[in-house]
């Protein structure tokens, strides 16, 4: 399969007045053609980081890219100038943000908005700028496109703006999209809408979707691979069964025990105890030491080695070890 | 859109009734009368002018008699330059205080917001510390010791400006930069820190998103929204503005209407106080209105006429 993105090794830091944050240590993950990607995990622990370097809209300072690449078209988009990350912004990768009630902007017409960019990128008649922007609201589902066009975002719903801001960053057609947390802001009802909006995006226009989420129903519905984001690192990666049914990392078994289950009888939400690690001096071994109900003695020495239990299947965690399965195998096969 | 101009303009009679009658009050409450201080009029001739002035009326029939003449807008003469009536006196003057005015305005409005914008933009670098520097010295040194400071520097030691009047460009330096720096200086520190927040609003990081160059973020998507609170608060500039001129005209002896307004409130020129504080309010009110209209253009959630579409 070819590879549409292929982030290595990425360390990110800020510098603040408290010291250094080590926001991203070391990630590393790729996005396959016409797939979505999930990356979750609890708040602060380097989502919303590590997709916005990869639109290379860090704020620099106080943020920098310490180290590792990002591969785009065999091109590092870390070494990139922000003349070339421009050509590349809204056409070839494009991203959704959390919110849809401040994303767009209050004194220019929806219309406006949706045809700059691509009226930005692409040299096109303003009358078939406008055809594109009124086609591509037609595709997010909003009805009377030419009416709705002139008007501002505030006469809009939550559900209505959302759907905008994907238009907006769907309108160059991108290979690319990034959402972060698109449904978060949201209500029960609407989410599912937007996220079968995802599905028919990614059928009709192909595009591999990187979607950022803490909500593992969302990823149960569009994800097709999962990464689970802990303190910076990228703790397992899988397909979606295989994390949702083999999950092998204590902290990623966790998150899904903290999920309200309909499907069980009994809905019970486990929340894990704890908080995150401080990430201006994290551990140089496993970061989940202190709060996983398995740790060992090496775990808060050693950071721990890279397993892999299948082709996509890998985890960071000393249970893992051949030495650690001699002791508590069967602790640590999942039910 | 016509309803709501039409309701703005029956507020703005009102008001201008109330600054009518509480300045036909406050001018009757001045001890003195425009001849008292005239040495030597004989008893009878004191008696014609004030006649022919209709001073010699009950208060209320004056206070008539002035509603008549606000309404006409036609004040009669002035009684200290008999030979000008009092449209005569505005029609000079005015111009003049409206070309010292605009023109301060506009200096201080374009620079402000410039000042403003640089600083957000380098925001905690030099240059930021530079321009809010400048800009708590423009808000915090009155006009007219900035006025006299800058006569003293230009004029007197270097030589190179005109110390007073208004006539030709090179005379207009001094007085609109006196006028201008401090609504220029009140204008950048609030463009600055609406702009360091418009800049952190995801709808520009959604701008940024899509690619769009740094000169087209900051003019098309932050500077219009930036710019909100400064419409707001130009209304009370302007205000400020106005007086400014009254102080600075009579500072650098130009012959604008604050000129006359002065003089005629220190000889009781009833007539040319009239009209001149009529003419004043009738303007700033006027200013006002626009506004509002221009916030109205600019912020769309901003509709005039609301009450009557719901
Ligand atoms: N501009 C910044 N300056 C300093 N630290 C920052 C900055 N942006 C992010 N961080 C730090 O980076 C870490 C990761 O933040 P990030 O926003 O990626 O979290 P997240 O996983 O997206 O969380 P959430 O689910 O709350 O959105 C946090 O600890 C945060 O304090
Ligand atoms: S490495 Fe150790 S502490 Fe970390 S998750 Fe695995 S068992 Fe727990
Ligand atoms: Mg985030």
């Amino acid at each position: 399969m070819d590879k549409v993105l292929d982030v290595k090794n990425l360390h990110i830091s800020f510098t603040t007045y408290g010291g250094e944050v080590k926001a991203v240590r070391g990630v590393t993950f790729h996005l396959n053609k016409g797939e979505t990607l999930a990356i979750v995990g609890e708040s602060g622990c380097g989502k919303s980081v590590t997709s916005s370097s990869i639109m290379g809209l860090i704020p620099s300072p106080p943020g920098k890219i310490v180290n590792g690449s990002i591969m785009y078209k065999g091109k590092d988009l870390t070494k990139a100038t922000d003349k070339e990350m421009r050509k590349i912004r809204g056409v070839d990768i494009s991203m959704i943000f959390q919110d849809p009630m401040t994303a767009l902007n209050p004194t220019l017409t929806v219309g406006t908005q949706l045809v700059e960019g691509l009226k930005h990128h692409k040299t096109l008649s303003n009358n078939e700028a406008r055809k594109q922007a009124i086609a591509m609201m037609h595709l997010v589902g909003i009805p009377n496109p030419e009416e709705r066009m002139k008007q501002y975002p505030h006469q809009f719903s939550g559900g209505m703006r959302q759907r905008i801001v994907i238009a907006i960053a769907l309108i160059c057609e991108p290979e690319l999209l990034i959402a972060d947390e698109p449904t978060t802001a949201l209500d029960v009802t609407i989410q599912a809408q937007i996220l079968d909006l995802f599905g028919r995006i990614q059928e009709q226009l192909g595009v591999s979707i990187i979607l950022i989420t803490h909500d593992l129903g969302v990823v149960a519905k569009i994800a097709d691979r999962i990464a689970v984001m802990y303190a910076g690192k990228i703790i397992e990666t899988g397909t979606k069964r295989e994390i949702f049914y083999h999950a092998q990392h204590p902290y990623t078994k966790g998150l899904l025990h903290s999920v309200p289950r309909l499907d069980l009888k009994e809905a019970k939400l486990i929340p894990i105890d704890g908080t995150p690690p401080d990430l201006f001096s994290p551990p140089i071994g496993c970061p989940f030491t202190a709060r996983c109900p398995y740790a060992m003695e090496v775990c808060d020495k050693v950071y721990p080695t890279h397993s892999k239990i299948s082709d996509s299947h890998h985890v960071e965690c000393w249970l893992q070890d051949d030495r650690a399965k001699l002791v508590a195998g069967s602790t640590v096969t999942s039910k | 859109m016509l309803r709501y101009i039409l309701k703005r303009f029956t507020i703005m009679a009102v008001t201008l009734f109330i600054i009518v009658t509480l300045t036909f009050i406050l001018m009757h409450s001045i001890p003195g009368s425009p001849f008292n201080q005239e040495r030597g009029t004989n008893e009878a001739v004191q008696a014609n002018l004030e006649e022919f002035y209709n001073l010699d009326e009950p208060l209320y029939v004056q206070y008539f008699i002035y509603l008549k003449a606000v309404a006409t807008f036609d004040f009669g003469p002035s009684i200290k330059q008999p030979t000008a009536t009092v449209n005569d006196l505005l029609g000079r003057g005015f111009p003049v205080s409206l070309e010292l005015g605009l023109v301060s305005i506009i200096i201080a409005v374009i620079s402000g917001i410039l000042l403003g914008i640089i600083a957000a933009l380098r925001h905690n670098e030099i240059i930021d510390y530079i321009a809010m520097t400048i800009a708590v010295l423009g808000i915090s040194i009155p006009n007219f010791i900035l006025a006299t400071q800058l006569i003293q520097t230009f004029a007197v030691n270097l030589k190179i400006l005109p110390a007073a009047t208004w006539s030709s460009p090179m005379h207009m330096i001094l007085p609109t930069i006196a006028l201008a720096t401090g609504p220029m200086a009140i204008i950048a520190r609030l463009t600055r820190s609406t702009m360091l927040e418009v800049l952190t609003q995801d709808y520009i990081k959604m701008a940024r998103a899509k690619g769009l160059s740094p000169a087209k973020i900051v003019f098309k998507h932050a500077l219009r929204n930036a710019l909100m609170p400064v419409v707001t608060i130009l209304g009370t500039l302007l205000a400020g503005i106005l007086t400014g001129t009254f102080v600075l005209e009579q500072i650098f002896a130009i012959p604008g209407m604050g000129k006359y307004f002065v003089e005629s409130i220190n000889t009781r020129d009833y007539p040319v106080i009239m009209g001149t504080t009529v003419f004043y309010s009738a303007f700033l009110i006027f200013m006002l209105f626009l506004v509002d209209i221009v916030y109205g253009l600019l912020d769309p959630r901003i509709k005039l006429h609301q009450k009557e579409v719901k």
